[in-house]
């Protein structure tokens, strides 16, 4: 075990970085990240976590995730849809054969897919490298065959990890993955090969942690993502930031939960200077412009004394 | 994204069981990449998997657009409860003896209920209260009070401390539900059609065992607005959405919200259930409520008003459980 991942040198945002510029001037680049997952009823165990807050079957917690996919989901989409926003789905890659009508609709939508597994209950936590490999190869079969869209992005099946995990998916061909919460803009990963950018995601805007951890209310989370908002854009005048909402239909798409987010997209999408973009997109303008600059003037990092 | 790892309270809506084991790096059984139910629709043969949205337009008696399920739950927490094989929520803290848990739930069954008692009565509504067969067997008169107000006794298990869970004896669970349902039947004297597992605990064969005792809809699954068709060894029964995340255990005492933000959430959940049925067909309000938490003297008119505001609206139906089910099998939805 290594006591730093290594995954990026120290690049403070104290206004010296290289700037970034979005497309049209933008400051903010805003993109919506909905987690379409499939949790297992009765999945195999893996050592280094359960699957389930109950013994199996846990149907409440399996029943209260199901919700998402038969209910929810139809419900976020419409709200997304009526400020035209294009999801960036953050995908159990099983989802294609379970349940293809939703795979459909956002395909319809011209959403982007990228991998967040194959299942939500089988972690990455124990494999070999072989058997991570076989994980990832299967996201980008499934995700081309499917949808036709190549996958660039990655965030980890219920953030589960192995030493090798972000080499892994720079070799293999993507470009950005969503695991990292270290900085409010894009920055390089350090990996063994390939170029991969970090595209901040947000667990402090992830509905999972607002509403599962945090406990607050609906109106309240409306409220938080429109003061996150308001900070990223006024300092994107200076240089482009990301603003990321994670969501999960299951919470978000209560019908107690929807009025309150819709709210917050409306007030979002009313400002001139977003970039209503994709995760996809804002890695490939990160890469093409800003990751040299920003991998350059990082610092490398000490090692700390033991 | 997934559930990280701090253990919210009793809920049992709780993020996944962490276990810190270390990686031994010989890898994970072959098996542990294998997906034997990896297939169109679900990875269990109980129901079939449909989106709300899609399906054919329910209509309620006289078009109501939503159809109020309101369903007080009467538990009984034994004071030496096992906690077998989780604490449900609401179970003892302390250490035995811990009365002032087991009195603050029973402050539900003494006083509580009758708070709600009234603010439904008040606004023409009749209940179905999830009642554990243990509250039937030392509470005649309040099972008594809730049939003569036309409410429907719908079966909660025998107790708090009897969780239904794989593990339990096949016998031993059957013996369960039938005591349980025999019990409430015999004391209501009601047929007593639907079931919810105490804590919302299944074991993998629960629903057989319920169906086979001759309930015919269950309330555990938390996956839909609407009733569903939910496959037995004893046949299709009807599966109603039972709450759990917007209950008031849940905001109030999960989450310590206010009883101003537990009113909000039954008027936000109703708005927009409104609006839905406006133009996707009828739907479901299911307001899931514990007396020893909503009966408090500063909780009740938090009810109130947002009863109030459900009332208050044109083409809304109060209705019980059994009611709900008969409508909505006389549906093209249904089949």
């Amino acid at each position: 075990m290594a006591r730093d991942p290594n995954l990026y040198d120290y690049l403070p945002n104290d206004g010296s970085r290289p700037k970034i510029t979005w497309p049209n001037g933008a400051r903010v680049a805003f993109w919506v990240a909905p987690n379409i997952e499939f949790y297992e009823l009765d999945p195999p165990k893996n050592p280094s976590r359960g699957a389930w807050a109950r013994p199996q079957p846990d149907v409440l917690n399996y029943s209260y995730r199901d919700y998402g996919n038969r209910a929810g989901f139809q419900r976020m989409m419409e709200a997304m849809d009526r400020c035209g926003i294009r999801g960036s789905v953050s995908l159990n890659v099983a989802m294609c054969e379970h349940h293809p009508e939703i795979i459909k609709a956002c395909a319809d939508r011209g959403w982007e897919f990228y991998s967040h597994g194959t299942y939500n209950t089988r972690y990455l936590f124990n494999l070999t490298e072989t058997q991570e490999r076989e994980v990832i190869q299967d996201s980008i079969d499934t995700i081309k065959k499917h949808t036709g869209q190549k996958l660039d992005g990655w965030l980890a099946p219920a953030l589960t990890y192995t030493d090798n995990t972000l080499d892994l998916v720079a070799d293999m061909g993507l470009t950005y993955v969503c695991d990292l919460f270290h900085d409010d803009q894009p920055g390089p990963v350090k990996v063994k090969k390939g170029r991969l950018a970090s595209i901040p995601y947000s667990l402090e805007m992830n509905d999972v942690i607002v509403y599962n951890i945090n406990l607050v209310s609906p109106r309240r989370y409306a409220e938080i993502l429109k003061r996150q908002f308001d900070r990223l854009y006024a300092e994107g005048a200076e240089s482009g930031t990301v603003m990321c909402i994670p969501l999960h239909p299951y919470l978000v798409g209560w019908p107690y939960r929807i009025k309150a987010f819709e709210e917050a997209l409306e007030y979002i999408c009313g400002h001139d200077k977003v970039w209503l973009a994709t995760g996809r997109e804002i890695a490939k303008h990160f890469l093409d412009n800003n990751y040299d600059g920003f991998a350059k003037a990082a610092h490398q990092v000490a090692e700390a004394p033991v | 994204m997934s559930d990280t790892t701090k253990t919210v309270g009793g809920s049992g809506l709780q993020p996944n069981a962490q276990v810190n084991t270390p990686a031994g790096g010989a890898g994970m059984p072959a098996s542990y990449l294998q997906y034997d139910k990896r297939r169109y629709g679900m990875d269990h043969e109980r129901y079939a998997w449909s989106q709300l949205h899609t399906r054919p337009r329910v209509v309620w008696p006289n078009e109501a657009r939503v159809a109020l399920w309101v369903i007080p739950a009467l538990e009984w927490f034994p004071l030496d409860m096992k906690g077998k094989p989780f604490k449900p929520p609401g179970a003892m803290v302390t250490s035995y003896p811990d009365l002032r848990h087991y009195t603050l739930r029973d402050y539900g069954n003494r006083v509580g209920i009758f708070r709600i008692m009234q603010a439904l009565e008040a606004r023409g509504i009749k209940a179905s209260v999830a009642t554990n067969a243990a509250v039937a067997v030392r509470y005649p008169a309040l099972i008594k009070a809730c049939v003569d107000k036309g409410w429907e006794i719908l079966a909660n298990g025998l107790d708090m401390d009897h969780l239904h869970y794989e593990g339990l004896a096949l016998e031993e669970e059957r013996r369960l539900v039938t005591t349980s349902l025999d019990i409430l039947r015999r004391v209501s004297g009601q047929t007593v059609r639907g079931w919810l597992s105490p804590a919302k605990s299944e074991s993998f064969v629960t629903p057989d065992l319920v169906a086979a005792a001759g309930c015919d809809y269950l309330c555990d699954w938390v996956n839909d607005d609407m009733p569903y068709a939910f496959t037995t060894k004893s046949g299709t029964v009807t599966a109603m959405p039972h709450p759990c995340d917007i209950d008031d255990y849940q905001i109030l005492i999960n989450n310590h919200h206010t009883e101003d933000d537990f009113r909000d959430a039954l008027i936000d959940q109703f708005d927009v259930l409104y609006r839905e049925a406006a133009h996707g067909g009828g739907r479901v309000m299911a307001v899931s409520l514990h007396p020893w938490i909503t009966g408090q003297p500063y909780r009740i008119a938090a009810l109130e008003q947002a009863l109030d505001h459900i009332m208050g609206r044109k083409g809304v139906w109060a209705a019980t459980g059994a009611q709900i089910v008969d409508a909505w099998r006389a549906q093209p939805a249904a089949a």
